[in-house]
């Protein structure tokens, strides 16, 4: 669309960038006191059990200790940690401690002293006595297993999710459009197998870490790396059983988030210490804590059929997916859904049927969370996998069946709660991407002589742009002296940039430079409400709230520049620095309309706005990738990887590029490396960044990002979501170009070297 | 135990025990660029110059540093400002928790080899971690920083 923007898709360099590069202390351990009591939590060596007996007496005499809380001090209110909005679909199955414990992890005691030193040396003399109880670590024999991971009395489930403590269910749920069993009964091909993905870490740079203290109105202050300043106020409250009005949150620069930090992992041990004994205290959490007592990803297995014709039209699409939540259920009800949701509409195109349906158990490992992509991650690798399988048995190229099948602009996606495709460059995403990678060419098995293959494979992606009709956005825009705007938002710049692409915003409505944009957020005290930066909604959910706010604080500077132009408000007009009168005899600068607003003046300069969005619109991706495969040691190495995204406009394409080339990196990760496993006891064998490990700089080839815009009639300056999708396509891409180098489909991620070799060799005998 | 050392150009002397971390030295001494994002030296965050040399504060005691000069980011803004401004034009710092460590290196890199192929960039660096990036947008930066001073 053509345009004349001034701010908005321009490359502005990040507000906090220089800052940040320049290594000036911005984050929680930089920004609050050292003064202040260490927390560190005591964890369990058991995967279940139940604590018999506590003593703490002699950790107690530990010099420097302040206190000790076991399952005995804390509120015996269920709550959850996800940071969700009220009432939460999550089920309320936590406690601060509990005597019972239901992961190697868990929490059993919570201490707080005044060294490092000391609160080492009292969680080594906490003598515990556990009645060691028998786990459910299988998810596969979760359901109605005769042990339950929350027998209590008083578990709860807010919402209508399907969830039952009683069968380990955390969620459950079918739904479908057509009789899909007829269908595939009815088509030529049907590809039928089961995908498994790991419960893989976000492993963003900066751990868990949050700061409390008591403010000199005897409340909560709480100052934590949190993507939901809001929530986490909510949380704490439900916690430690006292009214929301008594917690304050914010949130300093956040060491990036990824969905980590929508829950609330860390807050609550040091929100205890304080609200318990009024000192200061700040929990930093290492990373083998993150490691095992995070929030990482569903583990999910899912089970996709997919049948079509012999021509290669799509007709019918079944998944079913069993989602682990682990021992709580943190986002399980709401993650699954995507899996689904977000997989089965990229091939609306001809779809006559579908059906989608899941359980999510509870088990006795890791409880997991939010990690970027939200369950469309697992479930596109699933139905793509299956996709590509499906293109090779028909003989089909696997971009021509996507072609024939992919969804287009204009359609209504039945398995997307019938939502229109109103934004969709999809088909001009492949063709642009085929072009630009050269498919053609790479996608032939050549033989490099040397024992190495190349090949290529191909993949597609959508997510969503924030929660139809739940997520708020809002913003508050002002002026102030000399003519500068202030901008506060209760959204979460976890580094993605958030804070800038607003004020391009908000500079593009307001006609002035980004730099007279102050941007100020989150705080749960001074921000307008914002359900949080999570779900891809903040550009498309805060962006129009702030696009509305300057709307509306316009008609307000044009009634104040009225009275001082004495005339009425419909004779003047807003022209950036100053308001005019529409007929040009006169005009008052906006440096003069500040100061007329602070003088005696009834007319606020400022307004506030919140928006909410009765649609998600779904952005879209084509990922392909080049690996060279070494048939000899099943060595995969990624040489490029191109991606074309239609994120609707992007508003900062330097931004929207780095979050797509990161987020490719991440899924380049979790299709090759990021594994997790655990010992028979429970106990997660990769539990530091030596074990798990993450793509360094020599693990990524070259990567090629462009876009391919689509205008969205409903976001801000047609703008969707970039945040999330952009992890989506690896997996299923590169699992398709090693099943195409070697014939061999590898279902269950991540693919490494021993995996490749031993297809390799079975499929020789 | 008594140390002395060179902090950024500035003597110091400091008691400390014999087990102190460098990181935590270099923080308590107000050098708050020094971040920690592992236990194992698997991430590169906490990288500082040691007599010009990087290492990883994590895995240094405090009580070898003694007698040397130690140099964090806040004792190289300049050396640093010149180069970091080309990532910030990529948006490559992201989150930023990262940068200090991968800004030092580099610092030490382009020390060392001040006309650097990708490759070589690539392999100097491989050891500084950064989970927004995915590593592209910081490549760029320091190549259109180099290129710039080719043109001069």
């Amino acid at each position: 669309m053509a345009n004349n923007w001034k701010a908005v898709g321009r490359p502005v360099r990040k507000k906090d960038a220089m800052q940040l590069l320049l290594g000036k202390p911005a984050y929680v351990d930089d920004v609050t006191s050292r003064d202040c009591l260490v927390v560190k939590v005591l964890r369990s060596p058991h995967a279940h059990a139940l604590i018999e007996e506590i003593r703490t007496d002699i950790a107690e005499k530990v010099p420097g200790i302040a206190c000790i809380f076991t399952w005995k001090d804390v509120p015996q209110k269920r709550f959850t940690m996800a940071g969700q909005t009220y009432p939460e679909p999550s089920p309320y199955d936590r406690l601060i401690l509990d005597r019972r414990v239901r992961f190697v992890g868990d929490a059993v005691a919570v201490v707080a002293g005044e060294s490092e030193k000391a609160v080492d040396q009292a969680l080594g003399l906490i003598r515990v006595c556990y009645q060691v109880l028998e786990p459910v670590l299988d998810l596969h024999t979760a359901k109605d297993n005769p042990i339950l991971v929350h027998p209590e009395e008083n578990w709860q489930s807010l919402c209508p999710v399907g969830a039952d403590n009683r069968r380990n269910l955390c969620a459950s749920d079918t739904c479908s459009d057509g009789d899909v069993d007829a269908v595939l009964a009815d088509c030529d091909e049907v590809v039928e197998h089961t995908y498994h993905t790991k419960a893989c870490q976000q492993a963003m740079m900066e751990t868990f870490r949050t700061y409390a203290e008591m403010d000199a109105y005897g409340r909560l202050h709480i100052v934590s790396s949190t993507q939901i300043v809001f929530h986490v106020r909510r949380i704490l409250a439900n916690a430690l059983d006292i009214p929301k009005s008594k917690i304050h949150v914010e949130k300093p620069r956040i060491g990036g988030g990824f969905g980590a930090k929508q829950t609330v992992v860390a807050e609550v041990y040091p929100a205890l210490v304080t609200w318990k004994t009024g000192r200061p205290s700040k929990m930093i959490y290492s990373r083998e804590e993150c490691q095992i007592a995070g929030s990482p990803r569903h583990e999910m297995e899912l089970h996709v059929r997919v049948g079509a014709n012999r021509d290669g039209v799509i007709r019918a699409i079944d998944v079913y997916t069993l989602s682990n939540t682990g021992a709580y259920g943190e986002h399980g009800p709401t993650t699954v859904g995507l899996s689904g949701h977000k997989s089965i509409p990229l091939y609306t195109g001809n779809l006559e049927a579908f059906r989608f349906a899941y359980d999510v158990v509870y088990t006795n490992v890791q409880a997991a969370g939010a990690y970027r992509g939200y369950g469309a991650t697992q479930g596109i690798f699933a139905v793509e996998s299956a996709v590509s399988e499906l293109a090779d048995r028909l003989g089909i190229d696997p971009v021509v069946l996507r072609e024939k099948n992919m969804v287009r602009e204009g359609q209504i996606m039945s398995a997307y709660y019938n939502e229109p495709a109103s934004a969709c460059a999809l088909d001009r995403c492949m063709a642009h991407c085929k072009a630009l990678f050269g498919w053609e060419e790479k996608y032939p098995v050549r033989d490099m002589g040397n024992g190495k293959v190349r090949t290529a494979g191909v993949a597609m992606a959508m997510q969503g742009s924030g929660i139809s009709g739940v997520d708020v956005g809002s913003a508050t825009i002002k002026l102030s002296d000399e003519g500068f705007y202030n901008l506060s938002i209760g959204a979460a710049d976890m580094g993605t940039g958030c804070d800038t692409i607003l004020a391009q915003m908000a500079a593009e409505c307001l006609d002035c430079s980004v730099d007279d944009i102050a941007v100020f957020g989150a705080d749960s005290d001074a921000s307008p409400y914002d359900s949080g930066s999570y779900a891809s909604s903040t550009t498309y959910v805060t962006g129009k709230a702030v696009e509305k706010a300057c709307a509306q604080l316009k008609e307000n500077l044009c009634r104040i520049a009225a009275g001082m132009l004495d005339c009425d408000v419909d004779e003047v007009e807003f022209a950036g620095r100053t308001v005019k009168k529409l007929d040009g005899t006169d005009e008052v600068s906006l440096f003069d309309i500040a100061a007329k607003s602070m003088c005696g003046n009834e007319t606020a300069a400022q307004v506030t706005v919140s928006h909410s969005s009765p649609i998600s619109p779904p952005p879209f991706m084509v990922g392909m990738v080049e690996i060279e495969l070494d048939t000899e040691t099943g060595q995969v190495d990624v040489l490029d990887y191109t991606a074309v995204v239609d994120c609707g406009t992007p508003v900062n394409p330097n931004l929207a590029r780095v979050q797509t080339e990161g987020g490719i990196v991440q899924g380049i990760g979790m299709a090759l490396f990021e594994d997790v496993t655990y010992e028979p006891s429970g106990r997660i064998m990769e539990n530091s960044l030596m074990q798990y490990k993450i793509p360094t700089r020599l693990d990524m080839g070259r990567l090629r990002v462009e876009f391919e815009s689509s205008y969205e009639q409903s976001g801000p300056f047609g703008a969707k979501s970039i945040g999330e999708i952009v992890i989506n396509t690896p997996s299923p891409a590169i699992a398709h170009a090693i099943a195409h180098a070697t014939g061999v489909w590898h279902r269950t991620l991540p693919i490494t070297p021993e995996k490749v070799l031993r297809g390799i060799q079975s499929s020789r005998k | 135990m008594e140390i002395k050392l060179t902090l950024n150009g500035r003597p110091v002397a400091a008691s400390i025990a014999p087990d102190t971390l460098l990181l935590d030295f270099v923080r308590a001494q107000g050098c708050l660029s020094v971040k920690r994002g592992c236990e194992t030296a698997n991430c590169g965050l906490c990288t500082v110059l040691m007599d010009g040399t990087p290492v990883l504060s994590c895995s240094v005691l405090a009580a070898r540093a003694a007698g040397r000069h130690v140099q964090t980011l806040e004792g190289l803004q300049e050396e640093a400002a010149d180069f970091a401004a080309f990532i910030a034009d990529q948006g490559a710092e992201q989150c930023g928790f990262c940068n200090p460590g991968f800004v030092m290196n580099t610092v030490a890199l382009l020390r060392e080899n001040p006309d650097p192929t990708d490759d070589e960039i690539r392999a100097y660096l491989a050891g500084n971690l950064c989970r927004c990036s995915g590593y592209e947008g910081q490549l760029r930066g320091i190549r259109a920083y180099l290129n710039s001073k080719k043109e001069g």
